[in-house]
């Protein structure tokens, strides 16, 4: 069967060492992960990961049933790009004498749609926001020019589907 | 029926009263039923023994030699009690000392809750004396676990925590509470845990899904049944005979579903596996419909997975969702308890018989007595085998006997030859096959039913894991029957050695100390045997004694077990000698 990107998004109590619960899943598997990333749902108190795996479809599929017989877990979903909105969020810190010296960067910047975040005598930074391949032709872009730092986020994404993590809740408090 | 001591605690339950974290742990166990426990005590957990030494009259915690023990009596105990087994150690060592007893409750599935101390939470991360993350370290082997650091968390995470060992799949937790948490007072107030919003134990029986389940059965012209624990966990042991029994369905078992069904049921056809029977193994490619129940299987189970059943549509009757799907794909699942499904199934299947089926698993069993089973029981050799020890131990317990193995061959043996006639009588180490489990196992299940004949039957090599026990089972006086089959050899392993490396024995042969000896210096009556014509006398000796018993059975050195499934070969490919 083919690889394939998933995003596997989990809704789960915030509850200290779940990460390490949900990371030993993969670790026990021997699987690498894409990246992984966390933060407060769109309801109180429920967090949501959003993981990022290449594999192919039978593994992903026995990776989230091991991921949601966990207590702590809500539910948990797997999806492929295209029933997906994502993003990924990187910076990028430049020497600041090159934003005053190097017309190319001004132009780099502007056709990239990236926005700067700060400027300082010794140095600026560069934010983008966008798919893989956009905050990575800005990388090569700027590289020439000497990064100073580099760091991009994990993927962060929602889905086209409803998620129904409400319902769930709600049928748990009306049956107790 | 409730015992006095339980109805006092639980009419505190309501008045809230200001004690202690460690008094509040003695008092969520005596509100949770478990007022026998196994553990050892250390520096981080002192607070809980100091409590313990206090409601010694309700409570009876039982000294292991050893943390691993205290696991393993526990799941002995938890076994045949069916309650929630409990074992208490401290941090550090002591925590981690209960890991192998946590991996093997997680893999076979045994509720059991584990309660480890830790240095005060001041001290969290500063590698302080006996400090060690068990969180961390026993997150892949728990069901759940968790870390309190403040006394007024302590009723509801230990209400949650019998909850999550005995609900659903059943299984080990773990919680870890530090030494100021165990010293701070506070206002207590039990109340048991009935959910959890993230965790759905007990999903319904889909009718569809049912109706799917009926046609295949009504269908199938050759179907078989492999059902494994869940029948034993799902408390499913009469549905499931009567599923059976009016299904007509040839059945067998896995090693951990055996006793389910009473072994001499005519449509009990044996064990599956590696060292499993030879009609149920070959059938399994033979059948054209497999209804797996409360199994999950194994590589052990089903060797190959490309060449396991391939002509057979399969319904699997499974409560871990996880489970679905996860080596063999079913055609049809009944996610549900057993106990719910079966039930559903038998009261709409007709009553069936399938007699020219059924000769065929009597043609091959015939094949496998002629070949294996009649040199086990009756060798000719001057040696005594490993079977006739078995058979000899039914002669005197007529199958009534709970029979709790180690592993390695003596387990494979004395599974196979091994007769029950109720459920909950198998107690072994499957999933994950620990050595050194029988004998603390075999505590714990005594005294999860002591009315009953507890034989613990072990290696050599297995024996020794774990042999401080003895020093439990004198101090308890825990009325086991031990059996030592000995044949100086790490002898499964042996056997690979044989069969599969040409012989080369590297680190199977032990110098064995005098066992006897050991077991008298317990003050422990103890026996060897090696001839085969002592051997009848010597277990009824045994068996009639109503005090721990030690035997040791000098067995045929070099015999291997049969048949055999080697590793990653198909079913069908299962050697009889």
């Amino acid at each position: 069967m083919e690889k394939k990107t998933y995003t596997i998004s989990v809704y789960s109590e915030n509850n200290i060492g779940l990460l390490n619960r949900i990371s030993a899943i993969f670790l026990k598997r021997h699987i690498n992960l894409e990246s992984f990333s966390t933060s407060e749902s769109e309801i109180p108190n429920v967090f949501r990961f959003v993981i990022i795996i290449n594999i192919t479809p039978d593994k992903v599929h026995k990776i989230v049933q091991q991921i949601e017989k966990q207590i702590d877990v809500i539910k948990a979903y797997y999806h492929t790009d295209e029933e997906t909105i994502y993003q990924e969020n990187a910076l990028y810190k430049v020497k600041s004498s090159f934003l005053f010296e190097e017309r190319q960067i001004q132009n780099i910047i502007k056709a990239s749609h990236a926005t700067i975040v700060t400027v300082s005598p010794e140095f600026f930074v560069i934010e983008k926001t966008g798919f893989r391949e956009e905050t990575e032709q800005l990388r090569k872009d700027l590289s020439p020019f000497g990064l100073l730092q580099f760091v991009r986020s994990g993927r962060i994404s929602v889905t086209k589907a409803k998620m129904g993590i409400s319902d769930i809740l709600n049928t748990f408090k009306n049956n107790n | 029926m409730k015992n006095p001591i339980n109805q006092k605690n639980q009419k505190s339950q309501n008045d809230s009263t200001t004690i202690s974290g460690a008094e509040a742990v003695i008092r969520c166990l005596l509100a949770e039923d478990a007022n026998l426990i196994y553990g050892y005590p250390g520096g981080a957990i002192m607070p809980v023994y100091d409590e313990l030494y206090k409601y010694r009259d309700q409570l009876h915690h039982v000294l292991t030699r050893h943390e691993q023990g205290a696991t393993h009596a526990a799941q002995g105990f938890a076994r045949t009690s069916g309650k929630v087994g409990v074992a208490i150690a401290t941090s550090g060592p002591g925590a981690t000392n209960l890991v192998t007893g946590i991996a093997d409750a997680q893999i076979d599935s045994t509720a059991m809750v584990c309660i480890t101390g830790q240095v005060a939470s001041h001290l969290l991360g500063s590698d302080a004396f006996q400090e060690t993350d068990i969180i961390g370290i026993s997150t892949p082997v728990t069901k759940w676990n968790y870390q309190i650091t403040k006394a007024s968390e302590i009723p509801e995470i230990m209400a949650k925590a019998f909850y999550i060992a005995r609900s659903g799949r059943p299984g080990p937790v773990l919680i870890d509470i530090t030494k100021d948490a165990q010293f701070e007072m506070f206002d207590f107030n039990y109340t048991k845990c009935t959910g959890i919003r993230s965790y759905w134990p007990n999903p319904p029986l889909n009718t569809d899904h049912l109706e799917e389940a009926l046609q295949l059965i009504n269908e199938a012209k050759k179907p078989f049944i492999v059902w494994g624990q869940g029948v034993i966990l799902g408390q499913a042991e009469q549905e499931f005979k009567e599923f059976v029994e009016k299904s007509g369905i040839p059945a067998a078992w896995t090693i951990l579903g055996l006793s389910a069904l009473p072994t001499d049921h005519p449509l009990n056809r044996g064990m599956v596996g590696m060292h499993g029977n030879y009609a149920p193994n070959l059938l399994t490619n033979e059948c054209d419909l497999l209804i797996a129940i409360g199994m999950r299987f194994d590589d052990r189970v089903t060797g190959d997975l490309k060449t396991y059943a391939k002509q057979a549509k399969v319904l699997h009757l499974e409560l871990d969702p996880a489970e679905v799907n996860k080596n063999v794909k079913a055609d049809v699942t009944l996610l549900t308890n057993c106990k719910i499904s079966l039930n559903a199934l038998t009261n709409r299947i007709s009553s069936n018989t399938f007699p020219k089926w059924l000769k065929r698993f009597d043609a091959l069993d015939a094949i496998e007595n002629e070949k294996v089973i009649k040199g086990d029981l009756f060798p000719t050799k001057p040696g005594i085998s490993m079977g006739e020890s078995i058979e000899m131990i039914n002669k005197y317990t007529k199958g009534d006997a709970v029979i709790v193995t180690d592993v390695g061959q003596h387990q494979m043996v004395a599974c196979r030859y091994a007769k029950f006639n109720q459920s909950k009588s198998n107690v072994t180490s499957g999933g994950l096959g620990t050595m050194g489990f029988a004998l603390p196992a075999a505590i714990g299940a005594k005294m999860g039913a002591p009315n009953r004949e507890v034989v613990a039957v072990i290696g050599d090599g297995g024996y020794q894991m774990t042999i401080q026990e003895l020093g439990t089972i004198f101090q308890q006086q825990v009325a086991v029957k031990i059996v030592i089959l000995n044949n100086d050899f790490l002898g499964m392993v042996r056997q690979w050695q044989q069969l599969f490396f040409d012989k080369r024995y590297a680190s199977t042969e032990m110098t064995n100390p005098d066992f006897v000896t050991i077991a008298k210096g317990y003050h422990i009556e103890a026996e060897r045997v090696e001839k085969r014509e002592d051997l009848d006398q010597a277990v009824g000796r045994m068996i009639a004694s109503d005090k721990p018993y030690f035997l040791e059975i000098c067995v045929e050195k070099e015999n291997n077990v049969f048949p055999m499934i080697p590793t990653g070969a198909s079913v069908s490919d299962i050697r009889l000698e």
